[in-house]
């Protein structure tokens, strides 16, 4: 059986720094992966890379056993993958609808039929509408679709974010820390929704430092140190290996020869 | 309050039009003609400008491009073909074609890059192409291109062209107002606002920016084409005219960049104003220092310019009014919710309406 989504031994340097090197990596169809490591291991990197905003040095990312390295982000959007930022990132001077109908645009050509699509086709039909609904109330930010997005707070963006990402049913959602920056409700929200989702058969991988939601969300985690996946498991086995203490902690070594010196 | 903004806004716009349709008839006098045919091109000129450069926040400074080449298209092709008349009108759509033409190489390198690097890009294009008007052979470097004269009576010589200017300008403002309120806008303002998690949402971005790139120039050589058959000269500093690009963009500034109607207001408060100025003070430099000292003005005190910060004030207003008018309900806070969001009908639609639909970055 393939897997989902598949990377393998990509490499990628900024300069002198190697973000990834020989980075492998597979999400199962219908499973909740996370990605764990410490901070510059390479996790945002990573997201980069398979969603089309960083071309790799080396390597190739599969999407159902066809490969899409280096495809640009618009297409690997529409071939199935949708992303959200670790900084939330919303069309602020655009309504909370509108943020929606932008995901939605090239869901809306007529199917089949070869014809000359409008170019003034006025944006969100009554179908794009009805669904961008659905998912706003699914989220719980239905009340705000009318008010610019810069209005809202910072979780609601994040739940935005989630919302207009799903405008097009991707396959694997890819979420960057999720849960940081907002409040211990709204964890609990996004968790029930991401659970609700995957019942339905969207695959996500997630990038988190929140380890109680990590742990108790997904059902493998891979743990990234300097740019290579070091280890993937069931969040019970990498909460206690040892390598993952290593490259949280440093290894003993070391530190026995940071302080031999 | 709805129900007056509901039909206030159509009312105004048939009032308006049909003002625009008599103004001639009404005041005959040449020169005030004259300034009304200005007025008219520029409106076409700002609207054409933001309907790239509003909606999706690259800010060009090389639109003279177009009209230069728009100007000079028509001019030589009058000139060359001997085109009197009211049938050298037909010309004009050749102008905007031959803007398009040259926006579609220009675009593609330009848009490559973004914000300053653009703007720098745009400019030294605009120069690049005024050195050609300079020096090459067909467009007969500084003598410029002068076209035939008009044989029409000296009393509504002007009519013509004001009817010309007109329908461009209101052309402008209906392609301005579909894009505005299409899907194809919507990505343009997503583009505005972020153009890297556009790309991630599927939109491509360098296509849809070409493409608006494109049609703005198109509509700025046709206005380039008019302006060379109503002043019957283009030279190379007058038609490819840095000026037209800073009035273009304070213009837009002024009355609301990105905005469908605030760059129409810009145009129709500024161009008489310069004009007046220009007439009043035979020094020529008088219009251009009121001109950079106005930018300073706008960009300091309505850096949003006037419509959006209008509107917020009637916003603000209202709500003023609101609070006083009624008990308070706990907190005051409670977000503009489910009413506005079922009638989500029109958020697109609307857009031009919201208060904070113009704004600076």
């Amino acid at each position: 059986m393939t897997a989902l989504l598949q990377v393998a031994g990509v490499g990628k340097a900024f300069g002198g720094v190697q973000a990834l090197s020989e980075c492998a990596l597979e999400v199962e169809q219908g499973s909740i992966a996370g990605l764990i490591g410490p901070n510059g291991s390479g996790k945002t990197t990573l997201f980069n890379v398979i969603t089309g905003y960083e071309r790799v040095d080396e390597g190739e990312v599969y999407l159902n056993g066809s490969k899409i390295t280096n495809l640009p982000p618009d297409k690997v959007f529409m071939l199935g993958i949708g992303r959200t930022f670790q900084l939330t990132r919303v069309f602020s001077r655009l309504t909370v609808m509108e943020n929606m109908f932008v995901a939605a645009h090239h869901k809306e050509r007529p199917a089949g039929r070869a014809r000359i699509r409008n170019p003034f086709a006025r944006a969100g039909g009554p179908v794009t509408r009805r669904r961008a609904m659905e998912l706003l109330e699914f989220t719980g930010i239905a009340g705000h679709a009318g008010a610019l997005a810069e209005t809202l707070s910072y979780g609601q963006r994040k739940l935005l974010e989630l919302s207009y990402v799903l405008m097009a049913e991707p396959e694997i959602v890819l979420l960057d820390e999720p849960a940081g920056g907002i409040n211990p409700t709204l964890i609990t929200t996004i968790t029930g929704r991401i659970r609700e989702l995957n019942r339905q058969g969207t695959t996500f991988l997630i990038v988190e430092h929140n380890m109680d939601f990590v742990m108790g969300l997904c059902d493998r985690v891979t743990v990234l140190d300097y740019g290579n996946a070091v280890v993937t498991g069931p969040p019970e086995v990498i909460r206690s290996d040892r390598r993952v203490l290593d490259a949280y902690l440093g290894t003993a070594e070391g530190d026995d020869d940071g302080s031999a010196a | 309050m709805s129900r007056l903004l509901r039909w206030g806004r159509p009312a105004l716009i048939v009032a308006v039009l049909a003002f625009g349709a008599v103004f001639p008839l009404v005041y005959t006098n040449a020169l005030t003609t004259t300034y009304a045919i200005d007025t008219l091109i520029f409106v076409g000129g700002v609207v054409a400008w933001n309907m790239f450069s509003g909606y999706s926040g690259y800010i060009s400074l090389g639109h003279a491009v177009f009209f230069g080449a728009g100007a000079y298209t028509v001019g030589l092709l009058a000139l060359h073909h001997k085109v009197l008349g009211s049938t050298a009108f037909w010309l004009l759509p050749l102008g905007g074609i031959a803007g398009a033409v040259i926006a579609v190489p220009f675009g593609l390198i330009a848009l490559r890059a973004r914000r300053h690097t653009f703007v720098v890009i745009t400019i030294a294009v605009f120069f690049i192409f005024q050195l050609m008007a300079f020096n090459l052979a067909f467009t007969y470097g500084n003598g410029g291109v002068s076209t035939p004269f008009a044989s029409w009576d000296p009393a509504t010589y002007n009519n013509p062209y004001y009817y010309a200017a007109l329908v461009i300008a209101v052309g402008a403002i209906a392609l301005s107002w579909l894009i505005r309120g299409s899907r194809f806008g919507l990505q343009l303002l997503a583009i505005r606002d972020d153009e890297d998690r556009a790309r991630g949402l599927g939109v491509r971005a360098m296509r849809v920016k070409l493409a608006a790139f494109v049609l703005s120039a198109f509509v700025t050589g046709v206005v380039g084409g008019l302006w060379v058959l109503f002043i019957g000269q283009a030279l190379p500093e007058t038609a490819f005219n840095p000026a037209y690009d800073l009035s273009v963009a304070l213009m837009g500034f002024l009355g609301g960049f990105g905005t469908l109607w605030g760059p129409v207001l810009g145009a129709l408060i500024l161009e008489p104003l310069q004009q007046e100025i220009t007439q009043r003070y035979t020094s020529g430099y008088a219009g251009e220092i009121v001109l950079g000292g106005l930018f300073l003005l706008v960009i300091l005190f309505l850096p949003r310019g006037l419509l959006p910060t209008g509107q917020e004030w009637v916003t603000k207003l209202g709500a003023w009014r609101d609070r006083r008018g009624r008990p308070r309900r706990d907190s005051g806070t409670a977000a503009p919710g489910p009413a506005v969001a079922g009638a989500g009908a029109g958020a697109a639609a609307g857009a031009a309406e919201r208060p904070g639909a113009g704004g600076a970055r």
